[in-house]
């Protein structure tokens, strides 16, 4: 089941096309990429999702039913790449204020906010300022604003910048908490690692238009080379075939690439003929680094120059 | 609507539990006590003493030039306009030689420059010596004269204005005291308040809090909930400076003593005067209260309070949109005041207005100024103590009225579009125009 279905999304501004016409689903429970250089209109499709943005064009579909700014907000939970919370407010009081102003009654949002701040070992925070805080600890707390309403999307702009490795840990294990227990996340970053780690389907976006959109195992399937390698005990004395070209040699191991028409097993054949053992053989994937980065220098040479919009 | 409160709620608590705004509440009033009785104070007491050679080849002004308080007049032998300051004298005055009764200049020298009041009470003495001689021939006696001055002082002109059939007692003094106070504290508010909301949403879009909360509500608002949270603020210390007031005048009246009290109140009962046929004579203190009572009086304090409320709240909601609109598309303080020029000058201007309106408050001028909203909230204050309907006719009034509210509606409409997408702009100058041209993109 989808829980947020995009069709068709336009949002154009004066001096550029931000948004081009952008489709896609997100399933129910699932932690989803939305990825795309800087500039490439990831901030303004969130803007709309999140409801800040009307779009010009378009539909969004939240849990079967029309996407409803107003009365929606609080199944959302937002935590934009620039950070921000009143400096000079407790920081008790301000995740309060912030919950209810997603529509939970102060009680309630008291209640959750104590919750979170055992969670996260935050509880000596409450009367403190923002200003006390460090970069990290600022990050924890508004990750705990976001969440505090328990919203059924939650959009998440580069959640773990400038955070420390066991923070990182800390949130990446509640958003797989979170996503267990039902709750969808959008996830935009630029950090590979981390997308190949975490999400289960990605949106790639460039120049306000969609480029690709799959699971992360599709995506990597659809952009494979039929490049394997291959760790033998020593060289056989015949390496040509007519299934596959040797592209790299290294010592006992072999990168090979599979012509058109043949199979591994085609592969593994001609070795297992020749009377050595094979140690090791494995599919080389490329990386969504390398990926992204192909996808986006073949756009580049129309890079968001201001373009007019007819 | 819920959601405005809560706004509201946050921008009012945070503000009026801040220390500055106790210290603030407490001490302006304190500190204009001060400042007013330390102007009278030193307009009293600090007074230039001089010590004036006078070189007068007449021989006339020697026993005639009265000396006062703190000017000296000295009748030396041997000084010149070389030696006076060795000679320990502040200044020298010359004295020409008589010519008939045609104007003559006298001419005074000195290092340190005369203020104004010593140079004008200098010539009156001149002129009174003059002016004694001159009686002197005609054969009067000066202090003939000076009885029958005070013993002609019969005529006491008091002015009444038609209100329907009866005539009211009216005091220009009064209403131009009125009139400049609420216009001064109409403008200083309009300001402080209007500073107050830009800089809260400047805060809002630098610190970045403000994508976090249009997530939840409007953009509309959250601007709303900013403009009426800190107009309450306001309003707050205007109320608080109300009671201080009472309070400060109830303990004046506590040391006022217990028989001149009674006497106030005989003299009210008895329209002014003492009962009995003068057989009773008021204390002069007495009369002092009871005349600033009856002045008091004769204005119309309920419309001055409702209008100076009405005038405020306008004046601050027609121009507070109008900061919050700069504040949204501003990131530094630099910046923000170039973008709060045009907002702040037609508050300067209609101040500049007012003064002259306070004078004279039914030309055309005073008129327009008191309509337009742009200058309305000032200008009208000044009007207003002057009467209703009698300097400002009730068409007027409504007029201003209805074109304040108006005038506040449309800079909120015209603010809330351009708040919209200033708060969410980042690392672009935005200039006038193009805020116009998002105030007007449908």
């Amino acid at each position: 089941m989808n829980l947020l279905e995009v069709k068709n999304l336009r949002k154009y501004f004066a001096t550029q096309k931000a948004v081009d016409d952008i489709s896609f689903n997100i399933e129910k429970g699932s932690i989803f990429g939305l990825l795309g250089p800087n500039g490439a209109g990831k901030t303004t499709l969130i803007r709309m999702i999140t409801g800040i943005f009307y779009p010009d064009e378009g539909q969004i579909i939240l849990d079967r039913k029309t996407f409803d700014p107003v009365n929606d907000v609080g199944q959302i939970g937002y935590m934009p790449e620039e950070r921000g919370l009143y400096k000079k407010m407790k920081i008790g009081e301000q995740a309060v204020y912030l919950a209810q102003l997603k529509g939970l009654s102060k009680d309630v949002a008291t209640q959750k906010v104590k919750e979170w701040f055992v969670k996260f070992d935050m509880q000596s925070w409450w009367n403190k300022k923002i200003e006390d805080l460090s970069k990290g600890m600022s990050q924890k707390l508004q990750f705990v604003i976001t969440v505090l309403h328990e919203p059924k999307l939650i959009i998440l702009d580069e959640p773990f910048s400038g955070l420390d490795p066991v923070n990182a840990n800390l949130i990446k294990d509640e958003i797989y908490g979170l996503a267990q227990r039902g709750s969808t996340i959008i996830f935009s970053t630029h950090r590979m690692e981390q997308v190949e780690e975490i999400c289960d389907h990605i949106v790639l976006v460039n120049l306000g238009k969609k480029i690709l959109d799959g699971t992360v195992h599709n995506i990597k399937q659809e952009f494979k080379e039929n490049k394997f390698s291959i760790q033998l005990t020593e060289l056989p004395a015949n390496l040509a075939s007519s299934a596959f070209d040797v592209v790299d040699q290294k010592a006992n191991k072999l990168v090979v690439k599979i012509k058109d028409g043949f199979k591994s097993n085609d592969v593994l054949q001609h070795f297992l003929q020749q009377q050595v053992n094979i140690e090791g053989f494995n599919e080389i994937l490329p990386s969504l680094n390398d990926i992204f980065i192909m996808e986006v220098e073949g756009t580049r040479s129309r890079t968001r120059a201001f373009q007019t919009v007819a | 609507m819920n959601k405005i409160g809560l706004i509201i709620k946050r921008e009012y608590l945070t503000r009026v539990r801040n220390k500055t705004f106790v210290l603030t509440t407490i001490l302006m009033p304190l500190l204009i006590v001060v400042l007013i009785a330390g102007s009278v104070y030193l307009s009293v007491k600090g007074k230039e003493e001089l010590k004036i050679a006078v070189v007068d080849n007449n021989g006339f002004f020697k026993n005639n030039l009265k000396n006062s308080g703190d000017i000296d007049f000295n009748f030396p032998e041997g000084v010149d306009t070389s030696n006076y300051l060795d000679k320990g004298y502040s200044a020298i005055l010359l004295i020409p030689k008589f010519e008939g009764t045609e104007k003559t200049q006298y001419i005074i020298r000195s290092k340190k420059s005369i203020g104004l009041g010593t140079k004008e009470s200098i010539e009156g003495k001149i002129n009174d010596a003059i002016e004694d001689n001159m009686l002197q021939q005609a054969g009067v006696r000066r202090n003939e004269l000076d009885s029958i001055h005070t013993k002609s002082q019969f005529a006491e002109l008091k002015s009444l204005l038609e209100h329907g059939n009866k005539a009211e007692e009216s005091n220009q003094g009064l209403a131009y005291g009125i009139g400049y106070a609420s216009g001064i504290l109409i403008y200083i508010t309009m300001l402080i308040y209007g500073m107050m909301l830009l800089r809260g949403v400047m805060e809002e879009k630098t610190n970045r809090i403000a994508e976090v909360i249009v997530s939840s509500v409007k953009p509309f608002e959250l601007m709303m909930g900013k403009i009426i949270g800190i107009g309450a603020v306001g309003l707050t210390q205007f109320l608080m400076w109300i009671v201080l007031i009472i309070i400060l005048t109830s303990a004046a009246q506590a040391f006022i003593p217990h028989d001149i009290l009674e006497q106030v109140r005989t003299m009210q009962q008895n329209n002014g005067a003492m009962p009995g046929g003068g057989m009773m004579q008021a204390s002069e203190s007495a009369q002092k209260i009871y005349n600033f009572q009856h002045t008091m009086n004769t204005a119309n304090w309920p419309l001055i309070i409702c209008c100076f409320i009405f005038y405020f709240l306008g004046g601050y909601l027609f121009y507070a949109a109008l900061f919050a609109a700069v504040g949204s598309v501003v990131e530094d303080v630099q910046n923000s005041q170039s973008l709060s020029l045009p907002v702040t000058m037609p508050i300067i201007f209609s101040f500049l207005i007012m003064s002259i309106v306070v004078y004279s408050p039914d030309t055309k001028l005073a008129v327009w100024a008191s309509i337009i909203p742009f200058s309305s909230p000032i200008v009208m204050m000044a009007r207003i103590a002057y009467g209703v309907p009698g300097t400002v006719p009730y068409w007027q009034l409504i007029v201003s009225i209805l074109c304040l509210i108006g005038g506040f509606l449309f800079t909120t409409w015209l603010a809330g579009k351009i708040y919209r997408t200033g708060i969410l702009m980042y690392g672009k100058k935005v200039t006038w125009k193009e805020m116009i041209k998002w105030a007007f993109r449908g």
